[in-house]
């Protein structure tokens, strides 16, 4: 992984020193609120309902065992022992002191982490496939670009007080595992008719409150070009964009209002002004290529016999194998998930003791790596296969191998009301629920491929207009009322769900849930799977069996 | 008044004219518009004439006028339009402007790094006091990644 250098390590020390002063000035009333509020979310820091919740970046959701450790580290001496991760791959704290920020942000730029631009009006981090550099169906490694594209976001001075947040995601592989198509600019590695390896640029995707799939402005930019074509649309964006109205400022209403090809337009000859002398140099390029070389593979680690014999003598073993692990490119290896969806246990959250364990993992069976995904889990990227049952076993006896990635408990969810001012209504309570009703793994399994992404309020935090079955939290008159959706995705057949009827009463969600899932098993084919049940029978079956 | 040019604080004499206004003598700044429609008369201006450029306005517009003109003001009404940072960038890279580029209005002594860094070298707040402010943060950073005017 990326390894900082001098400049890189001198850039966030003295970010820390410069939010350290603004802290100071701030306690002593020499910032206004409002002021302060810019600067503090620039660095990751909220003001929630009980109290700051602090956001760390995780570039591209890669994490070194040193950098786990050093989470871990952060919840117990400044918080209450766990960690959140994010849709975004990112690292939440929820219960740090204000005051104690800055020494927050100096330890974790100590193991080359940091906190910028994880929130406000300004260039966001940039997430990509977690299982980037290992899958099958990769065109090309997306990490290198990632960094590229860190390092050009990370104090851009013209690009930091934005109409409104900007989010970029990059996908290598033919199956889109980023959500590219819902960021305001998505970026897809593809190959042309030439052979040649370049960009599809899509712009204007994004959730919350209007959830948009995004467009393609650009079929096929050759990679070069990568920085100055971001440069010509943000540019665009912040000339352009609306500044009117906070819910009407992103990029996806300037899109939307000014048409795809008038955007296109715009860019275009933005572009045309701005590409040459902006390349990314071949020189640069391998420079930072260097940093995400494949680690030494064991050649013979396909040769190993005890990973068939364990998972046909142990069926929990082969099944946590089925729905836990992904395949590698390298022969003799596999990707294991770290699932942070254990029945008893918040969506996504993840306490020292668990992080501690996972960087003493990485050391010993993924040389020293962790990722984080936009599901909400943890991924160990490079197990041989002669080490998945110890790996398995250890995971087990940490709650970290529930296997259930991809199904119906594998929830995204937010904070929701219990921790975010921001929310009309709970979702980790709806999510437990949800939990205990599927608590029969066999059942569970049998429904298969299902996600299910629960958001406490309209800004959409948890991509609920994306999930399978997404569920929304709104307050009406005080009480806590969900709406349901049916056939949303955010892969490559992106699509928004589709609303189900009326909002339901939180104690008829849980049975709601399982009506649909009754409806699903009734209806289904063969081995059809839910999305695309509801694609050919549409919502109405499942309507009539819930109101 | 004061203002910061160059990372010092020095007396200033420009005078910011608003559309209605009167034109007096001496150094004054007017709007884009206003250079648009008046840009004849105004060049037998006796003092320095400068431009003030509304976060609205189209630096473009003004690109072939730029010889004429000392100051460029660049208007924040509110410390969140980041539009400014956009028109500085734009009028040094792209159309070569070398004179004066000042921030006017409502920002933060702490927005003055990136300001610098796309380009602009005055500060003028109503806040005097902020100025030890603004240049300490004109120092925050001795690093960068990204090729900007600075």
């Amino acid at each position: 992984m990326y390894q900082y250098n001098d400049d890189d390590q001198t850039l966030i020390d003295e970010r820390v020193t410069q939010y350290r002063g603004q802290t100071e000035r701030y306690l002593k009333g020499e910032i206004g609120e409002d002021e302060f509020r810019a600067l503090r979310l620039m660095n990751g820091l909220y003001i929630q309902t009980h109290a700051p919740m602090l956001r760390v970046a995780g570039p591209y959701g890669l994490l070194s065992s040193k950098q786990l450790r050093m989470l871990a580290h952060v919840s117990r001496k400044y918080d209450k022992s766990y960690a959140h991760i994010t849709t975004r791959q990112n690292i939440q704290f929820n219960w740090p002191d204000l005051k104690n920020v800055p020494d927050i942000l100096a330890d974790l730029a100590s193991v080359q982490m940091h906190a910028i631009q994880t929130s406000g009006n300004c260039l966001r981090n940039t997430t990509t496939d977690h299982l980037a550099g290992v899958c099958t169906d990769e065109i090309e490694d997306p990490r290198a670009y990632c960094e590229i594209i860190r390092q050009w976001t990370i104090l851009h001075p013209e690009f930091a007080y934005l109409p409104r947040k900007f989010k970029i995601a990059v996908s290598g592989s033919e199956q889109d595992r980023a959500a590219t198509q819902l960021h305001d600019i998505g970026l897809h590695l593809i190959k042309n008719d030439a052979g040649e390896i370049g960009f599809r640029v899509l712009v204007g995707g994004g959730l919350g409150r209007t959830p948009v799939i995004g467009k393609v402005i650009r079929p096929f930019l050759e990679k070069k070009h990568l920085l100055s074509y971001l440069e010509a649309i943000v540019r665009v964006y912040n000339l352009n964009g609306r500044r009117d109205n906070k819910y009407k400022a992103r990029i996806k209403i300037l899109v939307k209002e000014s048409g795809i090809d008038k955007m296109a337009e715009w860019v275009e000859a933005e572009w045309q002004q701005i590409k040459d002398g902006m390349e990314v140099s071949d020189e640069r390029y391998a420079e930072i290529k260097a940093h995400f070389t494949p680690p030494t593979y064991e050649e013979n680690a396909h040769q190993d016999s005890s990973f068939d014999a364990n998972k046909n003598q142990s069926a929990a073993f082969a099944t946590w194998i089925k729905y836990n692990t992904a395949d590698h490119k390298t022969p003799g290896y596999r990707a294991a998930f770290v699932s942070l969806k254990a029945p008893d246990s918040p969506p996504g959250d993840i306490t020292d003791k668990q992080l501690d364990a996972i960087a003493d993992l990485a050391d010993q069976f993924s040389f020293g790596e962790a990722r984080t995904t936009h599901r909400q889990n943890m991924v160990l990227a490079d197990i041989k296969q002669a080490d998945l049952f110890d790996l398995w076993q250890k995971l087990d006896a940490l709650s970290l191998a529930t296997p259930n990635i991809g199904t119906a408990t594998d929830m995204i969810c937010c904070p929701g009301l219990d921790f975010c001012a921001l929310a009309n209504a709970g979702s980790i309570g709806i999510a437990k629920e949800i939990n205990e009703a599927l608590d029969n793994i066999d059942y569970l399994h049998d429904i298969g491929d299902l996600k299910i992404n629960m958001s406490g309020c309209m800004n959409g935090c948890a991509h609920q207009s994306v999930g399978h079955i997404g569920i929304l939290g709104v307050d009406k008159k005080g009480v806590e009322w969900y709406q349901l959706t049916l056939g949303g995705s955010s892969e490559n057949e992106a699509a928004l769900g589709e609303r189900l009827g009326p909002a339901l009463a939180k104690d008829q969600v849980t049975q709601a849930v399982s009506t649909i899932l009754d409806v699903y098993i009734k209806q289904r084919l063969d081995e059809e799977v839910f999305l695309d049940t509801v694609k050919r029978i549409g919502v109405n079956p499942f309507k009539e069996a819930i109101y | 008044m004061k203002i910061i040019k160059d990372k010092q604080i020095i007396e200033d004499s420009w005078q910011h004219i608003a559309d209605d206004e009167e034109i007096g003598s001496g150094d004054i700044t007017v709007s884009l518009s206003r250079w648009n429609s008046d840009k004849n008369t105004l060049a037998n201006h006796s003092g320095n004439i400068g431009v003030r450029i509304a976060p609205d306005d189209n630096v473009g517009d003004i690109a072939d006028d730029l010889n004429k003109i000392n100051l460029i003001a660049v208007e924040l009404p509110a410390f969140t339009d980041g539009r400014a940072f956009s028109h500085a960038r734009l009028l040094r890279s792209r159309y070569g402007y070398e004179g004066e580029i000042r921030a006017v209005g409502k920002y933060m002594a702490d927005q003055a790094f990136y300001l610098q860094r796309v380009g602009v070298n005055a500060f003028e707040l109503e806040d005097t006091e902020e100025y030890p402010a603004v240049i300490s943060t004109l120092n925050d950073f001795t690093v960068k990644y990204q090729t900007s005017t600075n």
